[in-house]
């Protein structure tokens, strides 16, 4: 127990040093990148006396340190500042973008996660067998093809050609406007509004990038619990177990996938980061408002505040699905202290 | 326990779950006009702040202003809010006289106390484009003095020092000129802001439109301003997000929107060759040019700023790097501005060019670095400038950079060459005129840090000429100026303009009056008809 909690003691302890690290090292690269972040906000166009103002409304007069010590003061107001892109504070912005971002995150996982684990138990119990070679090539295909590609060739295929799913946004343009934002997840705002049109027309929305997403993390995932597989059912207690006369399934499942289990889960929670530190391209393709693409315009802009807001949110992520990695450890491997 | 025959069931119904629940929409929606179109510009929507294109044109959608530019003929201004106006003799007092049938939003009768109030507000605001109206000697402690409401529909302005009329409402004629409501305003005014923060996401306008929401990088909507007596052939317009070229084309095939605004040379000959939809296109207020840093020793010699001149091939790159998309342009004043010189006096000499090097004693050329913002089409413009002027002997180094860098190289005025772009920020020929011309100081502490004074470029006569034609009462006179100070730049400013961009804009199947112009303002929903 005394283990445990100073574990969870230094675990904490690494959290606010890792975020002040994050905050510092992006904070010094928004202030040395060779772009005036005034001239960003007011244009190219704009007067000297309006420049000079808005440098010092900014606080961008003061020297660098005591910069970095105002914004950190506000931030341990919980005061993101505000975004000159968008006009509205950073903090609003990330409520308005990030759901967008978990809500196809989280599909996309749960899809790659649904067919990449399966196949890449089967690739690895029929190893060399024809459907090995199908399964490898089907994922070297995933994550080998552009995202852009496979985003644009799904937009032809299933949008344009087949007219199967629907186009690009977060639901269509009748419903724009129509439901009132609660959670910011669209389709449990629909469902909040009791509009079931709207629900199903999200959902559809949601399938395709979701989809296009989960065939390029579904990919990496299959190939990792394909090695994973091969790696558990090579060991001798495998060997013992078949000798014993288990089943077949008994011994996949039960005895090597249920020892992958820990290495497959930190597989599973570094895609779900990446996925949620936002899928730029994808979400550029398929016109997606969501957290990825408000940091490139953001950084693009020099918009520091919601570059750092942004940063922040997503550092803060890592951490968290890291902790709850280790807790999972903890959960299903005994062995895990 | 599940079976793997309900497993298999339950999965494949998930899956066509969505696509089942799609309906396959024919059209867009009737009275809704869709619009897809790349919206991360927008910053604000206040006139007194906004100074972007796609909430440029929102707002002269939701706004009245004293004056508009006429979109059919460049060198007139038209009635907007005001319906006629008197200048006085000495050209310092105009008065506006107001209609009486815009109503704003709420309902309420626009009156020349608002205009006044929008007017005073930019200018005591001081955001980005306040510099249209204070140009003109208004300033926070003279403006409510001399921009005042004699009568409920009379607006005196009173100039501070004697300007052309037609450069005063060409000014007006901004998007900071657009009239708010007063009463609007200051109910969401917070320390003294006079509204801005309110303002930034709303419109508080008499336009035909009024802003309904603004999601950032995802959509804008607009409704109808019920009491508007503009004819509306649509009561909402959706404009959305869509960055993809390629996705807004399939939008428009599939009719998922009505008009697509931002496609690439090849997908608009793709639109054109297809008789279902309608392709519109016109020049934009903007020049693309090279700038030659005078502090550079070998562009202090006229002959060396000539011979790059001559040495472009500026056919060749309008025709083969961006066709449809821009026209070769050889002045500061590109066509559809008032004051526009048309003519082409540059072609690609390579012999003129290379005597001129050697009349300036260059005859085995130098090596000079090109800064350019690294996207299409500047990457392969630049390329190809720096193979035209390898051809007289001049070694070019490129250095791309992201946009906002060069801009801020340039500023620093630490550039050889640069490859630029300059839009005009009002609609009067003094716009371009003053920023690439006027350098009255060229030291650090200048007040006017714009194009001439970033490239060390100092002309007195020039200068002067650019306020004394901003003062010249005559506007026949006024025009032959700006003719002349055209020349004068092809001539002898260390600037070699080259190309001018073209907007375009395709409509759907069925739609139509859907226009684009030189600036913003010319586009309007209102006009917009749905089959």
């Amino acid at each position: 127990m005394t283990s445990r909690l100073r574990s969870a003691a230094s675990v904490a302890a690494s959290v606010p040093i890792t975020l002040f690290g994050l905050v510092l090292v992006t904070f010094l690269i928004g202030r040395v990148m060779p772009i005036d972040p005034v001239i960003a906000i007011v244009g190219d166009h704009a007067a000297p006396d309006v420049i000079a103002e808005t440098r010092a409304e900014l606080g961008l007069d003061e020297p660098l340190p005591m910069q970095f010590v105002i914004y950190v003061g506000k931030l341990l107001q919980g005061d993101l500042g505000r975004s000159v892109m968008t006009s509205h504070t950073v903090a609003h912005d990330i409520g308005q973008f990030f759901p967008a971002t978990i809500e196809l995150a989280t599909v996309a996982i749960i899809i790659a996660m649904l067919i990449g684990v399966p196949l890449g138990v089967l690739a690895a119990v029929r190893q060399g067998s024809f459907t090995d070679r199908a399964i490898r090539v089907f994922c070297l295909a995933g994550h080998s093809v552009p995202i852009f590609l496979l985003a644009m060739l799904s937009l032809l295929i299933f949008y344009a050609k087949l007219g199967w799913a629907p186009g690009t946004g977060r639901i269509d343009v009748a419903f724009d406007g129509l439901i009132d934002p609660v959670t910011g997840f669209l389709t449990v705002d629909a469902l909040i509004a009791g509009d079931w049109d709207a629900f199903r027309d999200a959902v559809a929305h949601l399938v395709q990038p979701a989809g296009v997403l989960a065939y390029f993390s579904m990919a990496y995932i299959a190939r990792m619990t394909r090695a994973f597989m091969l790696d558990a059912l090579a060991g001798e207690y495998v060997i013992t177990a078949r000798a014993k006369g288990l089943s077949s399934a008994r011994v996949i499942w039960r005895h090597a996938f249920g020892n992958i289990a820990v290495r497959l889960i930190t597989v599973l929670t570094l895609t779900y980061a990446s996925l949620l530190e936002g899928a730029v391209v994808t979400e550029t393709v398929f016109s997606w408002p969501g957290l990825g693409q408000y940091l490139t315009v953001s950084l693009l802009n020099a918009d520091m505040n919601a570059v750092l807001g942004a940063t922040l949110v997503v550092g803060m992520i890592y951490l968290a699905l890291n902790l709850m990695a280790d807790m999972l450890y903890r959960l299903l491997d005994p062995r895990v202290a | 326990m599940i079976s793997r025959r309900a497993l298999v069931a339950t999965a494949t119904a998930t899956a066509a779950l969505p696509v089942a629940s799609w309906h396959a929409a024919a059209a867009t929606p009737k009275g809704v006009l869709v619009i897809v179109k790349q919206i991360d510009d927008i910053v604000s929507f206040d006139p007194a702040q906004s100074f972007e294109f796609t909430n440029g044109e929102i707002n002269a959608n939701c706004y009245h202003r004293l004056v508009r530019p006429d979109p059919k003929d460049a060198n007139k201004v038209a009635p907007d809010l005001a319906t006629s106006w008197d200048v006085s003799k000495d050209g310092l007092e105009i008065t506006f006289h107001l209609q009486e049938k815009a109503k704003f939003a709420t309902g309420k009768t626009v009156t020349a106390e608002d205009a006044a109030f929008s007017l005073q507000r930019a200018v005591i605001l001081n955001k980005t484009p306040a510099f249209i109206i204070t140009q003109l000697g208004f300033n926070k402690e003279n403006v409510e003095k001399l921009i005042r409401a004699t009568t409920p529909n009379t607006l005196v302005l009173t100039l501070p020092q004697p300007w052309a009329t037609s450069f005063v409402l060409y000014c007006l004629s901004a998007t900071v000129g657009s009239i708010v409501e007063k009463a609007v305003v200051m109910a969401h005014d917070e320390k003294g802001d006079l509204g801005n923060a309110w303002m930034q996401t709303r419109t508080a306008g008499s336009g035909a439109y009024q802003l309904t929401s603004w999601q950032a990088s995802d959509r804008v909507i607009c409704d109808v301003n019920p009491h508007s007596s503009v004819e509306v052939f649509n009561k909402r317009v959706v404009m959305r997000h869509v960055p993809d070229p390629s996705a807004q084309m399939l939008m428009l095939e599939k009719q998922d929107t009505d008009v697509a605004r931002d496609l690439t040379p090849e997908l608009l000959r793709k639109a054109r060759a297809n008789k279902d939809f309608t392709v519109t296109s016109a020049g934009l207020g903007r020049v693309i040019y090279i700038a030659m840093n005078m502090a550079t020793p070998e562009f202090q010699k006229p002959a060396v700023r000539q011979a790059i001149k001559w040495a472009l091939d500026y056919d060749g790159i309008a025709t083969n790097i961006t066709p449809d998309t821009h026209v070769v342009c050889q002045s500061f004043l590109p066509a559809g501005l008032p004051g526009a010189v048309p003519g082409k006096p540059f072609k690609r000499d390579v012999a003129k060019a290379k005597a001129l090097l050697a009349e300036a004693g260059f005859a085995n050329g130098f090596e000079m670095t090109l800064d350019h913002f690294n996207q299409p089409p500047y990457n392969d413009i630049a390329q190809a400038l720096q193979a035209n002027l390898k051809d007289i002997g001049i070694k070019v180094t490129l250095l791309p950079g992201e946009s906002r860098q060069v801009i801020t190289k340039t500023r620093a005025r630490t550039h050889q060459l640069a490859l630029l772009a300059w839009g005009t920020d009002y609609f009067d020929p003094n716009s371009n005129t003053q920023a690439f011309l006027a350098n009255p100081d060229d030291s650090d502490a200048s007040k006017l840090k714009i194009l001439a004074w970033r490239s060390h470029f100092v002309d007195a006569e020039l200068t002067a000429m650019v306020e004394q034609a901003a003062k010249e009462l005559d506007t026949a006179k006024r025009m032959a100026m700006y003719e002349s100070m055209q020349r004068a730049a092809q001539e002898r400013a260390p600037f070699a303009f080259m190309l001018q961009p073209i907007a375009s804009a395709v409509m759907g199947k069925g739609v139509s009056g859907f226009v684009v112009g030189a600036v913003a303002d010319f586009t309007k929903y209102s006009a917009v008809k749905k089959a």
